[in-house]
């Protein structure tokens, strides 16, 4: 096994979530300005800037990088900006950790942050119709709560899953939160007031499903080299992969925004499903299993889907997940804490912010300093997240 | 009696027109085989095939639910949904010759306590919605045990 390809981990920093109604660039700057803080660099050191773009802030979130960079002052920098639904934030560090590894740069700044509109995520607008994404909506009404229920009741036939395990995913990331000072909903709920609150998507009540969210998160990332002049290798996280793998024909699960799966009529589906291949190449790339991790920020966009990345990232095998959420495995102060942050379920999602959200949880989970909710001793993390359009990622810190 | 409205298919050259066994149109690939819905028109979807040609092909009319939900709330534009809205469920059906996932909305009136992973649906034409002088009219699953709704019937 090589060494993994690593990029120190210098700052991180994050504009809390809620609903301020603001404009997406002042979270993207305030989380900016903080993980400057924390690398204690200056913007003036940032040699290449990375934007996570967002689609629903106009032209500035078309060319987020850009948007940074030029609202904390030209510098000359270079930038990019990537957009991959909700794995964009991941595209980002991997295009600044690109920079890094190949020589090109020894400071990045990453930077994603979102304004949302209320209520269900809609398409794009226009009249679209060799979009389909505009045509699931038009054609089936089909949400994104749709898909994650279509999951959420296949759990249900295949594993023996129940509503009450999935309530149960919802109060232990809403306890997980609690302290959180950037999470947006910071309250327990019981089981009884999950299972009492609205059906949405059929077996999904509306506390199991995602809000969207404001926020902004940003990380600095530094070569090997440059980390270790800057302030020595004592306590260093590093990112030790990145995966943004696309998934394998024929893909024969269903994914937002399709109509239809692949067929696998000619060419049998062999090998790992999408999701699960998401992480396996993160593991490969690190060096690292599922047996390493622990702790682990997973996209939980709805409570059950929470269960799904339990195995797809490996802490259990197929058809297990209920048996170590019961088992207390996956909660603080469990075998394998998983959203210790609170995940989506105290978030919402703020589309460009969340990848990166899930590696700044790693990396102060890494240095001891998530209060009220740290894990102890951990040593590695593992980020799962999936987007429509056959994005996903799955990012690696250690220390 | 209200006068009869024109009836047009939601989408273009999506699904046959035929009332009594309606059927999705997907493509097959001339060179390997490969399904596709919705048609695929330029390059195959099978990365170890160079083809450029397909064929249309009614996909088949039945199938099993892989699985399903429903819509409690009010989908966004440009859903076009009626007032007052009404809540529906939504299967994905398998289709067994296809190899493949087809999901479509379940015919008005079927809820997902008459729905179960497994049980066998089939394919009928329904109205999505109506404007003044048409009913736009798309593909629907209805399960083999229900009675009612959905075009077929009528």
């Amino acid at each position: 096994m090589p060494e993994p390809k690593s990029v120190a981990v210098l700052g991180a920093g994050m504009h809390p979530w809620g609903k301020w109604g603001r404009n997406f660039v002042e979270y993207g700057l305030a989380a900016a300005v903080d993980a400057l803080h924390e690398a204690d660099l200056a913007w003036t050191d940032v040699q290449y800037v990375a934007g996570a773009d967002t689609i629903r802030n106009g032209y500035p979130g078309f060319i987020a990088g850009a948007t940074f960079a030029q609202a904390l002052g030209w510098t000359g920098a270079r930038v990019s900006s990537a957009y991959a639904a909700c794995a964009s934030g991941a595209q980002a560090i991997n295009n600044a950790r690109a920079q890094i590894l190949a020589g090109l740069c020894d400071v990045a700044l990453v930077v994603g942050a979102d304004t949302t509109p209320k209520g269900f995520f809609a398409p794009v607008g226009g009249d679209r119709r060799d979009d389909p994404d505009w045509l699931r909506f038009h054609l089936m009404g089909a949400t994104n709560p749709t898909y994650f229920a279509l999951y959420a009741r296949r759990r249900m036939e295949l594993f023996g899953a129940t509503e009450a395990d999935f309530a149960a995913v919802k109060v232990k990331n809403a306890r997980h939160g609690l302290e959180n000072v950037n999470a947006r909903y910071r309250k327990e709920v019981t089981a009884e007031e999950v299972l009492a609150s609205p059906m949405v998507a059929d077996p999904l009540r509306l506390l199991e499903i995602c809000a969207t969210s404001d926020g902004g998160a940003a990380l600095v990332l530094t070569s090997m080299e440059f980390a270790r002049r800057h302030g020595g290798t004592e306590g260093l996280v590093t990112i030790d992969a990145v995966s943004t793998v696309t998934p394998r024909f024929p893909q024969t699960i269903i994914e937002m925004p399709n109509f239809s799966t692949d067929s696998a009529a000619t060419s049998a589906s062999i090998g790992p499903t999408f999701k699960q291949s998401v992480a396996l190449a993160a593991y490969e790339e690190a060096g690292v299993g599922p047996e390493d991790v622990s702790v682990a920020e997973v996209y939980d966009l709805s409570s059950a889907l929470e269960l799904d990345w339990y195995e797809d990232i490996g802490l259990c095998k197929e058809g297990e997940a209920e048996r170590l959420l019961r088992d207390g495995e996956t909660t603080l102060g469990g075998r394998v804490p998983v959203n210790p942050s609170g995940g989506l379920s105290c978030f919402g999602e703020a589309i460009p912010a969340q990848a990166i959200a899930q590696v700044c949880e790693l990396v102060w989970q890494l240095r001891g300093r998530a209060a009220g909710r740290q894990v102890q001793g951990a040593r590695v993390g593992v980020s799962a997240n999936q987007g429509l359009f056959g994005h996903g990622s799955s990012i690696i810190v250690t220390r | 009696m209200p006068p009869v409205k024109t009836r047009l298919p939601a989408i273009e050259g999506w699904f046959t027109l035929d009332e009594d066994a309606p059927a999705l149109l997907g493509s097959r690939c001339t060179t390997c085989g490969n399904f596709a819905f919705p048609k695929e028109t330029f390059f195959c979807r099978n990365p170890e095939c160079q083809g450029k040609e397909f064929a249309e092909t009614e996909l088949s009319r039945t199938g099993t639910i892989w699985s399903y939900t429903d819509a409690r709330y009010q989908p966004p534009k440009p859903y076009e949904a009626a007032d007052p809205y009404v809540p529906f469920a939504i299967a994905a059906v398998e289709l067994r010759a296809e190899r493949m996932v087809v999901m479509g909305q379940v015919v008005p009136g079927v809820g997902v306590d008459e729905l179960t992973v497994g049980s066998e649906v089939e394919l009928v034409l329904d109205t999505l919605y109506e404007d003044d002088d048409h009913e736009y009219l798309v593909w629907k699953w209805r399960p083999r045990s229900a009675t009612t709704g959905g075009r077929a019937d009528a």
